[in-house]
């Protein structure tokens, strides 16, 4: 299963502010320990919000309505993101808990989701039901 | 945290954990079965512990002193291993918390390499080396790996069990091989790797099967290995190879279980991320040296079909030419017959038949149904419809897979109809 561990974004980062060197090696470090466990698919930082673009729809069926940045809420919006590949919940909160404090301050917010993979073969019951039938049969054909 | 949620994570713990310390462990006391053993004893400790303490904050520092500490006591005990001992308690200091932090930068890959080249070690049967390497590299429990297999659990564990005391017999040496030795070796993990991976994805007989597991594990490990052996071409040949395939993962078979070929599947349901991260691998194997090996050139191959954003737009020529040198550094028959289909669309059905025709003879494709299904398939394309059918025929007499039989006899049928001189068939 997949999840995206999301930073959201502070006052600096907002600012444009660059993280600390100290912050960036410890940030880099960690990416290679995930790399290093084979479970790490991208990671990527992203520019303030004063450079996105909102686009939204305020009327139902009506036209899309484009916002320039910034937008306001820090908390809201996503500074960064890291991609990872797991076994379990726990195995990705656990990673999680390992990534450095993104910001330091008093302000740092991970927020881990899973991502939805509708064709998950392992989480589809007929291919689970698939599965029991081919094992009760292999294990009446191991018997002696 | 409720005692469930503590032991889920345990578990958690132990997956990202339990390689890194069998490998640590095995370096000490040279012996992976008691490496094991010791790791385990910790995992227990923790699991008596840590609902009542609390987690650690370093849980993998922690797991490694208590199971050195176990392995002391130990030794102290048998007194039998008086010079492991010995060299235990030299080391006892050494490895510390900031070890720990410190080791992803070296000294644990090279142990993680080192594990890895003894749990593929040519000692070892074929499925005793997959079975190995998943318990200590993947840290997957005996039931885990019986289930992936279709196995009785006892088979797994005898398996595993057996495997450990030959390594012992063996006195097989806790190290990575050097020079001429390191290619043949490296071989034999990537072979183990690829065979874990193709095990996962493919059903060798009867209806159409994916084990997922297998394929996450394997694509895991080769991610593993082009980070501790990052200047080996074939390994990151082999991470792209097995990041492109499993990018199809999805659209190799329709919801009625068919295997649908890759020239009809569903391109935008393509993961573009893993096809992204097998192109820079692919990348990273070409700029590390000429000529490609076989697994980057697989790995080539699969990336033509991954750049088309159509089937229409797959440059054949290019994979003609791929599958060209790969019979050369691969000879091999299968890959000869690959190469007469990209020929045959490159250039026109009468090349690719040329070479198919040379192959008819071919003792090692006697029992293959490729064979005659290709035949069928380009005599269909030259309008020899009589001919393609008895090819189809046979073909569908030679399949173990149903679904494939299916279709082989919906294509002879087809050419019966064109035979007669009739439409399309009912």
């Amino acid at each position: 299963m997949r999840f995206m561990m999301i930073v959201k974004g502070t006052k600096d980062s907002e600012a444009g502010i660059m993280p600390s060197q100290e912050l960036l090696e410890a940030m880099l470090k960690y990416n290679e320990e995930l790399a290093k466990a084979g479970v790490l698919l991208a990671a990527d930082g992203l520019h303030a919000s004063s450079q996105g673009i909102r686009i939204s729809y305020p009327e139902p069926g009506g036209k899309p309505k484009v916002t320039d940045g910034p937008f306001t809420e820090a908390k809201e919006i996503i500074a960064g993101y890291t991609l990872i590949e797991v076994k379990s919940r726990e195995e990705a909160i656990e990673w999680a808990m390992r990534m450095p404090d993104p910001h330091g301050k008093g302000e740092g917010v991970i927020e881990l989701r899973q991502i939805i993979d509708p064709t998950d073969l392992t989480q589809n019951p007929e291919t689970l039901a698939m599965e029991a039938a081919i094992r009760e049969k292999m294990e009446r054909a191991n018997k002696p | 945290m409720s005692d469930s949620a503590v032991k889920r994570t345990i578990d958690a713990i132990w997956r990202i954990e339990s390689a890194k310390l069998i490998a640590g462990l095995t370096r000490m006391v040279r012996d992976v079965g008691l490496a094991e053993d010791l790791a385990q004893d910790a995992l227990i400790v923790a699991m008596e512990r840590w609902p009542a303490a609390g987690i650690p904050d370093n849980p993998g520092a922690w797991l490694m002193t208590t199971a050195k500490r176990r392995a002391i006591d130990l030794m102290r005990r048998s007194k039998v291993r008086e010079r492991k001992y010995e060299e235990l308690g030299r080391s006892s200091e050494l490895y510390t918390e900031d070890d720990i932090d410190d080791a992803l930068d070296g000294e644990v890959g090279d142990d993680l390499l080192r594990l890895i080249f003894m749990t593929c070690h040519p000692v070892l049967s074929q499925d005793a080396r997959v079975a190995l390497t998943l318990r200590l590299l993947g840290g997957l429990a005996t039931d885990e790996i019986a289930r992936a297999f279709f196995v009785a659990e006892s088979t797994i564990a005898q398996r595993i069990v057996r495997a450990k005391r030959t390594l012992n017999a063996s006195r097989v040496e806790f190290e990575v091989p050097a020079g001429d030795e390191l290619k043949e070796r490296l071989s034999t993990v990537l072979e183990v790797i690829y065979l874990m991976f193709n095990e996962g994805y493919t059903a060798t007989s009867g209806g159409s099967w994916i084990r997922p597991l297998l394929c996450q594990e394997a694509l895991r490990l080769g991610r593993v290995l082009a980070e501790i052996a990052p200047s080996e071409p074939e390994v990151h040949g082999l991470v792209a190879l097995m990041e492109i395939q499993s990018s199809r993962f999805k659209t190799r078979v329709n919801a009625a279980g068919e295997p649908v070929l890759l020239m009809d599947q569903n391109r935008a349901q393509w993961d573009r991320l893993l096809i992204r991260r097998g192109l820079a691998a692919l990348d990273r194997a070409q700029k590390l040296g000429w000529p490609l090996g076989p697994y980057a050139l697989q790995a080539a191959i699969s990336a033509c079909h991954a750049r088309a954003r159509t089937a229409a737009e797959t440059d054949w020529p290019r994979i003609a030419a791929l599958y060209e040198a790969l019979s050369r550094v691969m000879p091999s028959p299968v890959v000869e017959l690959n190469r007469a289909v990209a020929i045959s669309m490159a250039f026109g059905p009468a090349f690719g038949l040329q070479l198919v025709d040379a192959l008819a003879s071919e003792q090692a494709l006697k029992d293959y149904h490729l064979l005659p299904s290709v035949r069928g398939d380009l005599l269909f394309k030259l309008e020899r419809f009589g001919e393609a059918r008895e090819q189809f025929e046979r073909a569908a007499s030679m399949t173990r897979n149903d679904k494939e039989r299916g279709l082989l006899l919906r294509r002879a049928a087809e050419c019966a109809v064109k035979e007669a001189g009739g439409g399309e068939p009912e």
